[in-house]
């Protein structure tokens, strides 16, 4: 629930080689001192709301509003984080945010890829009803369920714990298509059968085949569904308070009023988005990959 | 590896039917049973926290039911549909959403494409440029949404000193209602085009390059080349991203909620309701007002708008590659 993570396109297979900035004799395009430049003022642009927020959490709250602004962060960064932390009990939130985006993420790659591999090589009947019946789950908007969830909650007694961010977003329609996707192209039929032959049950062949072979779509899928729950918020903000936030839901506090300082509420906001912006930096080929991996693929 | 020429290998892997020892009788109900015991995690997830919540939600917007008796609720038809025709802040709460809706995703998409375009050239720190081009994709609602308030403000904020070098003076932008939906839209946008440039230059680079060789030889320039061999080309994703970001945009949320900065009702989106959308009304209504009748009839008739819009969307596709 609430989980935008990217759907997948209707498109043909990609061939490799072959690009639409082309010339006459088909061959790709160098692009121009202009290309070069407008990219740079959209890399700009898109970078810019990150430098403004290690600007404002580095800075004190007269500072921050001075005009023209000053564009060197100051020395008050960590004495921000020290007040964020202090405020909205940021140190819980992170620990809550990565105990939840960890368990979804492993939750969805498994029940995704187990899904996957049945959808994608597994004869069963109703087959592709029941594929069918996954990828129309996707059209529901999260806002039907939203209400019945919170009461079932309540009754469960999981309001306010953990168990009722994380329970919910546990399985993805979206996953299982994209495991089935992969699968279907990367795992030769022949592997399966091999292993039939050799005496393996479904599991066994599961865990000794599908596994490694599906290792790259299942980290893909994985770095995704941990953005996508680490930078979930409607859900979270209705069934979590203040004394057990996620890291969306303290932002929200910061946000609301209960801190009236503008650095302290950068300075928690920056707290918040470093974790998943060091994924992305560091993973960030990966994610682009997996992005227009599953865009293609039809 | 020996039957792979039959149709289904799978089956005829199995073990000899004949043989009913318990090895083989175990094999073969592993072949029938298994594939269901692999997707039931999905289906038994999804039963328990989507579908249940869904019936609920349909049974319940025919019902009288506040949040603090939940179990307590009495039969209403359809007043709570028949309601909303008649109530202005729905229809306010409508408008709304539908002016943020195009606001954000005409211009998204279209700058998208054009990115992508750029992209899809030979250049040099290509990864670099994704990456950097995805880059808000990787910031949360909350985080994008209150810096970007901050930008937006009306005394000291970034956009209105860039302003007012454009002879534009401090735009009260949250106060106001085409202001205030203009900065919510440059939020959404902001999010959401590189990653929507991605999904296009994924769809570009599987167009066939010999197209663009024999538009070429038939004189068109780069521009003809691009409206009738690119766009033609993309038009599968292209109504795929317009679906998938109207449906974003119909559910539009967290950036609205927190760009009003708090205050004792932030779901109200601004003094004047004049940024609030349905559903921040939905959630006014289930949970500040607690009337949850009312608030799963708006749920549903979210739903409905969103499926007749996909539906329509699917209409004008059909219409528009039967037309050429």
């Amino acid at each position: 629930m609430a989980t935008v993570i990217p759907t997948t396109a209707p498109g043909r297979p990609p061939r490799r080689g072959r690009r639409s900035g082309v010339n006459m004799a088909g061959k790709q395009m160098h692009g121009s001192k202009l290309t070069y430049v407008i990219l740079s003022v959209v890399v700009l642009i898109s970078i810019f709301p990150f430098y403004w927020t290690i600007l404002a959490a580095s800075t004190s709250n007269t500072e921050i509003n001075k005009v023209p602004p000053n564009w060197l962060p100051g020395g008050n960064l960590f004495k921000n984080f020290r007040a964020a932390l202090d405020n909205v009990d940021m140190g819980k939130a992170l620990l809550n945010s990565l105990i939840v985006s960890g368990c979804v993420a492993a939750g969805t790659v498994l029940f995704a890829t187990l899904a996957g591999f049945a959808f994608a090589k597994l004869r069963f009947r109703f087959r592709n009803v029941l594929l069918g019946l996954t990828i129309g789950t996707m059209m529901v908007p999260y806002q039907l369920g939203i209400v019945p969830l919170f009461l079932l909650m309540t009754k469960l007694g999981w309001s306010d714990h953990l168990e009722a961010v994380i329970f919910p977003t546990l399985v993805s329609a979206f996953g299982v298509f994209f495991m089935r996707q992969y699968l279907l192209n990367a795992l030769p039929d022949e592997l399966v059968e091999a292993g039939r032959v050799d005496g393996a049950s479904s599991l066994r062949i599961f865990i000794s085949v599908v596994l490694p072979i599906a290792r790259p779509a299942m980290a893909v899928l994985g770095m995704l569904t941990f953005m996508a729950s680490w930078n979930d918020f409607f859900w979270p903000i209705v069934v979590l308070t203040s004394d057990n936030p996620t890291v969306q839901v303290a932002i929200d506090n910061l946000g609301s009023g209960y801190v009236p300082d503008e650095s302290i509420i950068m300075a928690g906001t920056l707290l918040g988005t470093l974790p998943v912006l060091a994924v992305f930096v560091l993973l960030g080929r990966q994610i682009v990959g997996g992005i227009m991996q599953g865009a293609v693929k039809g | 590896m020996a039957v792979a020429t039959t149709e289904s290998p799978l089956e005829k892997a199995l073990p000899p039917p004949g043989g009913s020892s318990w090895r083989s009788r175990r094999a073969r109900w592993d072949l029938k049973f298994s594939p269901y015991a692999f997707v039931s995690p999905f289906f038994v997830l999804f039963a328990a926290f989507g579908l249940y919540p869904l019936i609920w939600t349909a049974w319940t917007s025919l019902h009288k039911v506040e949040l603090e008796n939940p179990d307590q609720s009495s039969w209403v038809g359809l007043k709570n549909y028949t309601d909303l025709l008649t109530d202005h802040n729905f229809w306010n709460a409508f408008r709304n959403t539908f002016q943020m809706g195009v606001l954000s995703t005409v211009p998204q998409l279209l700058m998208a494409l054009g990115l992508a375009h750029l992209l899809n050239y030979k250049l040099r720190g290509r990864t670099f440029w994704r990456v950097a081009v995805l880059s808000p994709f990787a910031t949360s609602v909350a985080a994008a949404t209150l810096v970007f308030a901050q930008l937006f403000g009306r005394d000291y904020g970034f956009i209105n000193w860039v302003l007012h070098f454009f002879g534009i003076h401090n735009i009260d932008f949250q106060n106001g209602t085409w202001s205030a939906q203009i900065a919510i839209s440059v939020i959404v946008t902001w999010r959401w085009t590189g990653y929507n440039a991605l999904i296009y230059l994924a769809a570009m680079q599987a167009i066939p390059g010999e197209l663009y060789e024999s538009a070429a030889m038939d004189g068109a320039n780069r521009w003809q080349q691009f409206r009738h061999v690119t766009i033609p080309g993309l038009r599968p994703t292209i109504v795929f991203t317009i679906v998938v970001s109207t449906i974003g945009a119909s559910q539009l949320f967290g950036e609205p909620l927190l760009f009003s900065g708090g205050g004792s009702n932030p779901e109200m989106g601004g003094v004047n309701r004049q940024f609030q959308t349905l559903s921040m009304y939905f959630y006014e209504r289930g949970f500040t007002d607690q009337h949850l009748g009312r608030a799963a009839a708006i749920a549903w008739a979210m739903f409905l708008m969103i499926v007749l819009f996909v539906l329509i969307n699917t209409l004008l596709a059909r219409r528009t590659r039967s037309a050429k």
